[in-house]
């Protein structure tokens, strides 16, 4: 739809004009304004596009945790999708944390239904949600010790004997 | 055994201990004939009133983003089936809109066409599930097997097109494997005949019911406040007032050239949950009339040679053909590195794929925005304060289903 | 006085409102036609249960139109879809609350042997829990495969033996899933 006023380059400018060194980088692959911020500024950032009278972010689309072994000291992103409705606007913020320390604010004061996303983000690749009423696992059992979807981690069960890895190609 | 039948007493045998206000602890689930999935709600009540809810999920976790890491990007397609498994035509549809989008492809007309075609037949079966199964819950069986025939015939509809009955696979990257062919035109020209009197005789069963108004209207309320920060979407949020449809708000597949009513409700109770659903089976049905009716001529497929398989007599003859079908058989497609996000309108609500891609032959990350993981974290709030009774028939119309819930 | 067939196998000899047959065939037969069914579904193969048990393809004419949804009554078990392994307790918890005589039908490739599910959270096949009698492979069967299976199903009902449970072949079948056993 066209009749948004608010565009992309606006949206960057009165971000930027707000937090400045907080922002690392920006870009729009498929239309898509994408910005880079520090770990620590994310729950600052997120209260205040939402509370924002131009750019009203309401609706938290999603939250994704992405998995990059190989960047030194960047290995988690943890990727919000927001999205406001008025202005048919969409905004995705990555934050990048390191493996020794892979933890950000929660948003679920901001947003309640960042509190299951969140447990997920967690259950799935380990990041802590700091703040987080209960940052149990959600999808998988209690008792796995480790986080699924990290890169090292194979996609079938070690443990199985019923299937031999040779007919699999594998 | 004796002694227990001497020593009865009568209205002592009763437990009054709910009555007088303690508490009593309720396990709904997970596997419940209410439950339609399986979820599990550890209930507190006090006699028929719920007090609070503690819910448990991922009783089928089956690791779809990490199975979608390894595999290349046209074997996703039968994984995405299974997520909303009541409409999988749309999961497969949105999958193969997103790789479309990542590799900027354009589709012809008439792909899109086809493609809403096959997207509001399986948002009407999507919708008719859930809303028979809101008639079973409250008693009312005989709604169930009228609709499960309906369903029957656009089952028949989707093996026209793509052989299978559920869980479809149906289109490709690029557009369709085949054209519609005659058969296919013809039912569905029966099914839009036929199926707004069957529809229409379900709906005189239960929307203006006295019995089912009573039971529904009032049962699991949600403010459109409350609803927009859960991150509510589909039509559990337009039942509370906001009329956001990706189909409008983000077009995809020539939906701007429909012309359709987005219906709200305005409470937010199972009534308008329902209400809004009916409200969209015959929107779905006047859009594929009009898709019907405007049909453009042209061929059923993009030209995207790298990603859609060749003619097999071009297979046979042509160097070039060879190569590019070894190549997408084996799944070596090279791929563009980008992320992309795209959303479709799905049985639920906004069905978003989240796709990181380093130019490999499988996504490098892949995140299904599932709506009804996210709406369901609302359903204790739902329910405090209402009986038993009600908690069942929020749960069953906020449509859950097990697959998308848990991925 | 002449031979008759019930139900389309039972032998008799009929004879002025008497009929001599065995007894285990007429169980067998009272059974296999009124099997109540706990339909345990748990995802898209639920949905192709839930055609069977529409007016296209109808189950009930087999006898199963009241679906038990409590284990204590249910004489057949159908698992219809994915299990996980946070789920495999429960399903064990489920069949061994079920009354003797019981069976399995096992409906799905993912309830058969972990369909196209071979990950880490999936139990690679409910036989790795429970016994399980007749499997329908398909993803997801039609409902004419499911009405085959179980149509295998009453095949076993039928010319089951009525002491069963107390055989030899059974009980160590029980033991190796190390579930208990009756006593004689």
């Amino acid at each position: 739809m066209s009749n948004n006023t608010v565009t992309n380059e606006i949206a960057l400018e009165r971000l930027q004009s707000a937090f400045g060194e907080k922002i690392i980088s920006s870009e729009a692959p498929f239309g898509l304004l994408t910005i880079e911020i520090l770990p620590a500024a994310v729950h600052e950032i997120i209260s205040w596009l939402k509370a924002d009278e131009i750019l009203q972010t309401a609706f938290l689309t999603n939250i994704a945790g992405v998995h990059y072994p190989e960047q030194e000291n960047r290995e988690f992103a943890v990727v919000y999708h927001l999205h406001s409705l008025v202005n048919n606007l969409r905004i995705r913020l990555k934050a990048f944390v390191p493996t020794g320390n892979p933890a950000v604010r929660s948003i679920t004061d901001i947003y309640v239904g960042a509190n299951w996303m969140e447990r997920e983000t967690f259950d799935f690749y380990g990041i802590i949600f700091e703040g987080h009423p209960n940052l149990t696992r959600i999808l998988n059992e209690d008792s796995m010790d480790y986080f699924p979807m990290r890169k090292e981690y194979r996609l079938e069960d070690a443990t199985r004997e019923d299937k031999d890895n040779r007919f699999f190609g594998r | 055994m004796s002694e227990w039948l001497d020593n009865i007493e009568p209205g002592k045998q009763l437990s009054h201990e709910t009555i007088d206000g303690d508490i009593a602890t309720l396990n709904l689930g997970p596997t419940h004939p209410a439950t339609h999935g399986i979820f599990q709600n550890i209930l507190k009540v006090d006699g028929e009133r719920i007090l609070s809810s503690e819910q448990t999920v991922g009783y089928i976790h089956r690791a779809f983003e990490k199975i979608a890491e390894h595999r290349p990007y046209n074997q996703i397609t039968p994984l995405t089936d299974r997520l909303n498994y009541c409409s999988s035509p749309i999961n497969n549809m949105g999958w193969h809109m997103t790789v479309e989008k990542l590799i900027q492809a354009e589709m012809p007309k008439k792909v899109d066409y086809m493609r809403v075609i096959i997207m509001e037949l399986a948002r009407i079966a999507d919708h008719l599930i859930c809303n028979s199964v809101i008639g079973v819950d409250t008693g009312a069986l005989t709604g169930f097997t009228y609709v499960f025939q309906q369903r029957e015939k656009i089952y028949e509809l989707y093996e026209e097109v793509c052989g299978a009955r559920l869980t479809t696979n149906v289109g490709r990257i690029g557009g369709f494997e085949r054209d519609f062919s005659k058969e296919f035109h013809k039912k569905l020209k029966t099914f839009l005949k036929e199926f707004p009197k069957v529809f229409n005789e379900f709906d005189s069963l239960l929307s203006r019911n006295r019995i089912f108004m009573d039971r529904t209207i009032g049962a699991g309320p949600i403010s459109a406040q409350r609803a927009l920060d859960y991150s509510f979407v589909g039509p559990n949020l337009r039942a509370t007032g906001i009329d956001y449809d990706v189909r409008v708000m983000n077009p995809y597949s020539s939906y701007q050239d429909f012309d359709f009513i987005v219906p709200v409700g305005t409470g937010g109770d199972t009534y308008d949950r329902f209400q809004v659903r009916q409200e969209e089976i015959r929107q779905s049905l006047s859009i594929i009339q009009q898709a019907y009716d405007g049909l453009p001529e042209g061929k059923h497929f993009a030209d995207v040679p790298e990603f859609y398989l060749p003619p097999k007599q071009d297979v046979y003859q042509k160097m070039e053909a060879l190569i590019y079908h070894f190549k997408i058989v084996m799944g070596e497609t090279p791929v563009p590195v980008g992320e992309v996000y795209h959303s479709v309108e799905g049985g639920n609500g906004e069905l978003g794929y989240y796709l990181i891609s380093d130019g490999g032959r499988s996504p490098y990350r892949l995140q299904f925005r599932r709506p009804c993981f996210i709406y369901y974290q609302a359903y204790p709030e739902m329910i405090t304060g209402q009986t038993i009774s009600d908690a069942v028939l929020t749960l069953s119309s906020l449509n859950v289903i097990a697959g998308e819930l848990d991925a | 006085m002449g031979k008759v067939t019930l139900d389309g196998h039972v032998e008799a000899i009929d004879y002025q409102g008497f009929q001599l047959t065995r007894l285990d065939k007429v169980i067998g037969s009272a059974r296999a036609n009124s099997l109540w069914p706990l339909p345990f579904a748990t995802s898209c193969c639920g949905i192709e249960y839930m055609a069977t048990m529409g007016s296209n393809y109808d189950v009930a004419r087999f006898g199963m139109e009241r679906m038990s949804f409590s284990p204590r009554q249910a004489d057949l078990l159908i698992v219809a879809g994915t299990i996980s392994k946070k789920l495999a307790p429960i399903l064990r918890h489920v069949y061994e609350q079920m009354a003797e005589p019981k069976w399995v039908l096992s409906v799905g490739a993912c309830a058969s042997s972990g369909g196209i599910f071979d990950t880490y959270s999936v139990l690679q096949g409910i036989d790795r829990v429970i016994p399980v009698d007749v499997y329908v492979p398909g993803c997801p069967p039609r409902p004419e495969q499911i009405i085959d299976g179980i149509m295998n199903i009453h095949e076993l009902v039928k010319n089951e033996s009525l002491r069963r449970r107390y055989s030899p072949e059974y009980r160590s079948m029980l033991n190796d899933y190390n579930m208990e056993t009756d006593e004689q």
